[in-house]
C-alpha cells in the first residue's frame, strides 16, 4: 500500500511509546499469548487424546490398520470400469483408482450438462414465451422440491422398466435400448488415426489464430471477417482429407447379442445413466434459478441500451447481458457444483460402483474402515478444493477490470 | 470494544471462568478415557446387558427364515431366535431384545464400534474376519453355501452356463468373493450389479436387470418363497459353489461374553441331541440323567461359571427352543431340507462339546 495512511494511530511518529512486555496479567499482550498457547494446548491434547484412543481400542481388539491393504489382490467384483479389472488378480489399490474414474466420469460429465441445462432453463424461464417460461418454471419448481435421492430411485426404475436384451429396442440400426442399457456402435481405433487426430489439432490451432487476427481486424476497421467457413473447412474438411488419403479406413464394432447379453460396441449402463440423468435433472433446476437471478441483477437499462444500438434480443442477451451476469452467476456456482459431487455418491443406492460404493466394500472386506473412510474424505476433499480453486481463478478472470 | 471498557478484575474473573471451564473440559475428556469398569461379573457387556435390562441385538431385518417382522410387527427367522435365546439366558426373558436392522456394509462396523452386543446377521465365519475384524465367532448354526437363483425361461440349468451373465450380488459380502474366485477358477467371465439395499437388489433381478441373483442358498429358499404363487417360475440352481458357515460374532477382548454366546447355542444343540424341546423340557425336571441334570441346572454349578443363573440352559429350552424346534419354526416352512445342519447323531453337523 502506498500514499499516506488515513489512520493517524498508525501514524509512526503519533504512536504511543513503546513497553517492554511486562510479566503481568494486566499486559493484555501476555494475556493474548497465553490464551493463543492454552487453547492450541487444548485443541492439541483432544487430538492427542482421539488418536491415541482411537489407536488403543484398535490395538486391544486386534483390528488391522494401516494402507498395506491398497497391494492385496482384491475379489471385489467391478460392473464397469475404465481400466482393466479381473477380480480375484487386481489389487484393492486398483479398484479404488477404478471407482475414482467412475466418481470421475459422472461429475465431470454432471457438471457439463447442467450447467447446459441449467442455463437454457433459466435464460427460459425470462423468455415472453408464455409456454416455455411455464414449463421451465414447473421443471423448476417440482425438481428442485423432491430428495434427490428418490429422483435417483425413481430413474433406475424407469431403465429396469426397458424391455430385456433378447427383446431390445431397436430404433436405428446398430443401437440398442433394454434393461442393460444403451448400446451404440464404437469404432475401432486404426493407426491412420492419429494422423487424423493431428490434423484435427492443427485445424483447432489454425482457427484459434485465425478469430485473433479477425478480432483485431474488428477493432482496427470496425468490419468483423466471417469465421465459421474458415472454422470448417480447418476442423472438418482437413481431417476429412487427412483420412481420404490414408485409405478411408472404417472398422466398427456393432453390438450383437450373444448368450445373455450384448457383446460390442460401447454401453451405456443403466446405473450410469440413471445417476447422471438424476443429478444432471437436479441440479440444473438450482443452476436455472442462479442464471435467472444473475441475468435479473443486471439493470434493465442494459437491454435498453442494446435494443437502442439496434442489437436484437438474442445478441443483446449474448454479449451484453450474459457476460455482465456472470458475476453474479460464478461464485454460487461454485457450490453447486461441489453439490453435484458430493451427491455422486447417493450412487450407492442404485449400484453404480463409484469411490464411495468401492472403499465401502473394500472396508468391509478388509475391516480397514478408518483407513476407507479416510481415502473417500481425501477423494472428495480433492475434487471439491480443485473445483474452488479453479472456480475462484475464473471469477477473478472474469471480473470487471476497474480502472 | 476498547480495552478500558473492562476494569482489571471483571477481566480476571472472565479469564478464570474461561480458564476454569477449558480445565473442566480437559479433564472431563481424559477422565471418560480412563474410567476402569465397575465391579462386576468381569464382563463389560455382560455389565451392560444386565444394567440395561436389554440386549442390543444386530440383525438384517428383511430376510424371510433369519430375521423378518411377522404380520404383528414380531421379528422372526433363526437370527432373532439367537438373539431371544442369549437374552434367555442372560435376562431370563426373550422379549428383552432391541433389534437393530443392519446392511451387509456396515454390521461391522457397528459390532466394532460397541453399538450392538451381538451381531446375529446371516454372517460367514471367516479367517479374514476373525483375525482383522477384531471378532470371534460363536459355533455355526447354519451350514450354507453361495448359491445362484435364475428365472425358468433363461433355461439355464448349471453355474457353468453363466458365462458372460449379469449377476446381481450384494457389496460387502462373501458371496461376491466366492463368485469372483469361482468365476476366476473357472475362467467365466460376468458383469456385477451390486446394490446394499436388499429390496432394490431383489428388485434389480425380478425386472430382469440381472439373468441370476446370488447370496446363500437358503436365503434364495427364503426369497423365492416370498414370492407366492410366482415362485415356480424360479429356479435355484443345483451347484452350491462355496461354504457359508453363518455364526454369530461378537468383539474380541470380552472372552466371558463370548462363553456365554458360544455356550447358549451349545446348549441348543445338546438339548436336541438330549431329546429335551421347548414342549417336553418340564417333564425332564425330576430326570436322573446325569447329562440332562446338568443341562437343566438340577446339578452342578455350570450357570454360574458362565456368571449367569443356573437355570439359564432351562431357560433358553423353555422359552425359545431347542436347535430343532428353532430350525422347523423358522427355516423348514421355506422348503429348506435340514441336511448337514442335522445333530452329528443323524448324520449332520452339529455337534456340541460336553457340557460338564
Amino acid at each position: 500500500m502506498s500514499g499516506a495512511t488515513l489512520d493517524p494511530r498508525l501514524n509512526p511518529s503519533r504512536a504511543a511509546p513503546k513497553k517492554g512486555m511486562t510479566l503481568s496479567w494486566s499486559d493484555p499482550r501476555l494475556r493474548a499469548i497465553v490464551w493463543q498457547v492454552v487453547i492450541i494446548g487444548a485443541v492439541a491434547a483432544i487430538v492427542w487424546y482421539l488418536v491415541s484412543n482411537t489407536n488403543r481400542n484398535l490395538e486391544s481388539r486386534h483390528i488391522a490398520t494401516g494402507f498395506g491393504f491398497l497391494f492385496q489382490s482384491a475379489s471385489i467384483p467391478i460392473g464397469e470400469s475404465l481400466l482393466d479389472y479381473t477380480p480375484s488378480v487386481s489389487t484393492y489399490g486398483r479398484a479404488l483408482v477404478i471407482g475414482l474414474l467412475n466418481t470421475l466420469k459422472v461429475a465431470v460429465v454432471g457438471v457439463v450438462l447442467a450447467t447446459i441445462l441449467g442455463t437454457v432453463v433459466g435464460i427460459g424461464r425470462l423468455s415472453p414465451n408464455w409456454l416455455l417460461s411455464r414449463v421451465t418454471a414447473v421443471y423448476v419448481e417440482t425438481l428442485r422440491d423432491i430428495p434427490v435421492l428418490l429422483q435417483l430411485i425413481f430413474w433406475y426404475g424407469l431403465m429396469q422398466a426397458l424391455p430385456g436384451p433378447r427383446q431390445a429396442l431397436n430404433p436405428v440400426p446398430g443401437v440398442f435400448l433394454s434393461n442393460r442399457g444403451l448400446k451404440v456402435p464404437m469404432l475401432t481405433w486404426q493407426p491412420g488415426y492419429w494422423w487424423v487426430l493431428l490434423a484435427f489439432v492443427v485445424g483447432l490451432v489454425g482457427t484459434l489464430a485465425y478469430r485473433r487476427s479477425a478480432r483485431r481486424k474488428q477493432e482496427e476497421t470496425g468490419q468483423r471477417p466471417r469465421v465459421w467457413p474458415a472454422a470448417v473447412l480447418l476442423l472438418i474438411a482437413f481431417p476429412g482429407i487427412v483420412w481420404a488419403a490414408l485409405g478411408a479406413r472404417l472398422a466398427v464394432d456393432v453390438p450383437a447379442l450373444r448368450g445373455f447379453n450384448f457383446q460390442g460396441g460401447v454401453t451405456m449402463t443403466p446405473e450410469y445413466t440413471a445417476l447422471l440423468v438424476g443429478l444432471v435433472a437436479y441440479t440444473a433446476t438450482y443452476i436455472a434459478e442462479i442464471v435467472r437471478s444473475g441475468i435479473l441483477a443486471v439493470p434493465q437499462g442494459q437491454w435498453e441500451a442494446g435494443g437502442a444500438l439496434g442489437l436484437h434480443r438474442g445478441k443483446v442477451m449474448s454479449q451484453i447481458i450474459l457476460p455482465q451476469a456472470l458475476r453474479v452467476i460464478v461464485p454460487p456456482m461454485t457450490s453447486q457444483y461441489l453439490n453435484l459431487i458430493k451427491n455422486s455418491s447417493l450412487a450407492v443406492a442404485i449400484g453404480y460402483q463409484d469411490i464411495v460404493s468401492i472403499a465401502n466394500t473394500t472396508l468391509n472386506q478388509t475391516g480397514q474402515a478408518i483407513e476407507g473412510i479416510f481415502i473417500i474424505m481425501l477423494v472428495y476433499l480433492t475434487f471439491s478444493l480443485s473445483i474452488s480453486l479453479f472456480m475462484n481463478w475464473y471469477n477473478a478472470h472474469i471480473a470487471l477490470v476497474e480502472r | 470494544m476498547t480495552e478500558r471498557g473492562f476494569t482489571r478484575s471483571a477481566h480476571r474473573a472472565v479469564g478464570a471462568k474461561i480458564f476454569g471451564g477449558l480445565l473442566a473440559g480437559l479433564l472431563a475428556v481424559v477422565g471418560f478415557g480412563g474410567s476402569a469398569h465397575a465391579q462386576g461379573s468381569g464382563s463389560a457387556t455382560l455389565d451392560a446387558v444386565k444394567a440395561r435390562g436389554q440386549l442390543v441385538c444386530g440383525v438384517s431385518g428383511d430376510v424371510a427364515g433369519f430375521s423378518l417382522p411377522d404380520s404383528k410387527g414380531v421379528m422372526q427367522g433363526i437370527d432373532a431366535e439367537v438373539c431371544r435365546a442369549v437374552a434367555a439366558a442372560v435376562l431370563g426373558d426373550p422379549s428383552k431384545v432391541k433389534f437393530v436392522p443392519l446392511t451387509t456394509q456396515n454390521r461391522f462396523t457397528a459390532l466394532q464400534s460397541g453399538e450392538i452386543d451381538l451381531l446375529s446377521r446371516e454372517t460367514t465365519w471367516t479367517l479374514g474376519r476373525q483375525a482383522s475384524l477384531g471378532f470371534l465367532f460363536a459355533p455355526t448354526y447354519f451350514y450354507d453355501g453361495t448359491g445362484f437363483l435364475v428365472k425358468k425361461s433363461l433355461g439355464v440349468s448349471d453355474v457353468k452356463q453363466l458365462d458372460g451373465a449379469t449377476i446381481c450380488v450384494q457389496p460387502g459380502t462373501s458371496t461376491e468373493l466366492a463368485i469372483a474366485d469361482y468365476f476366476r477358477a473357472n475362467n467365466l467371465k460376468f458383469t456385477p450389479i451390486e446394490i446394499e439395499n436388499l429390496q432394490q437388489i431383489q428388485q434389480a433381478f425380478l425386472s430382469g436387470r440381472c439373468d441370476a441373483y446370488s447370496t446363500d442358498s437358503s436365503a434364495l429358499a427364503g426369497f423365492r418363497y416370498t414370492q407366492g404363487d410366482k415362485a415356480s417360475d424360479f429356479v435355484l440352481l443345483p451347484t452350491i459353489i462355496s461354504k457359508e458357515p453363518l455364526a454369530p460374532a461378537v468383539r474380541k477382548g470380552d472372552d466371558k461374553w463370548f462363553d456365554i454366546v458360544q455356550w447358549v447355542l451349545f446348549a441348543m444343540m445338546t438339548a436336541e441331541e438330549l431329546g429335551v424341546s421347548q414342549s417336553n423340557v418340564d417333564t425332564f425336571a425330576t430326570s436322573t440323567v446325569p447329562d440332562v441334570r446338568r443341562l437343566l441346572g438340577a446339578d452342578g454349578d455350570l450357570g454360574k461359571a458362565l456368571g449367569l443363573d443356573n437355570k439359564w440352559a432351562y431357560n433358553v429350552v423353555k422359552q425359545v427352543g431347542n436347535m430343532g424346534d428353532v430350525w422347523n419354526r423358522a427355516i423348514a416352512p421355506l422348503g429348506v431340507p435340514r441336511g448337514i445342519n442335522a445333530p452329528w447323531t443323524k448324520g449332520g453337523l452339529e455337534y456340541a462339546p460336553p457340557m460338564r
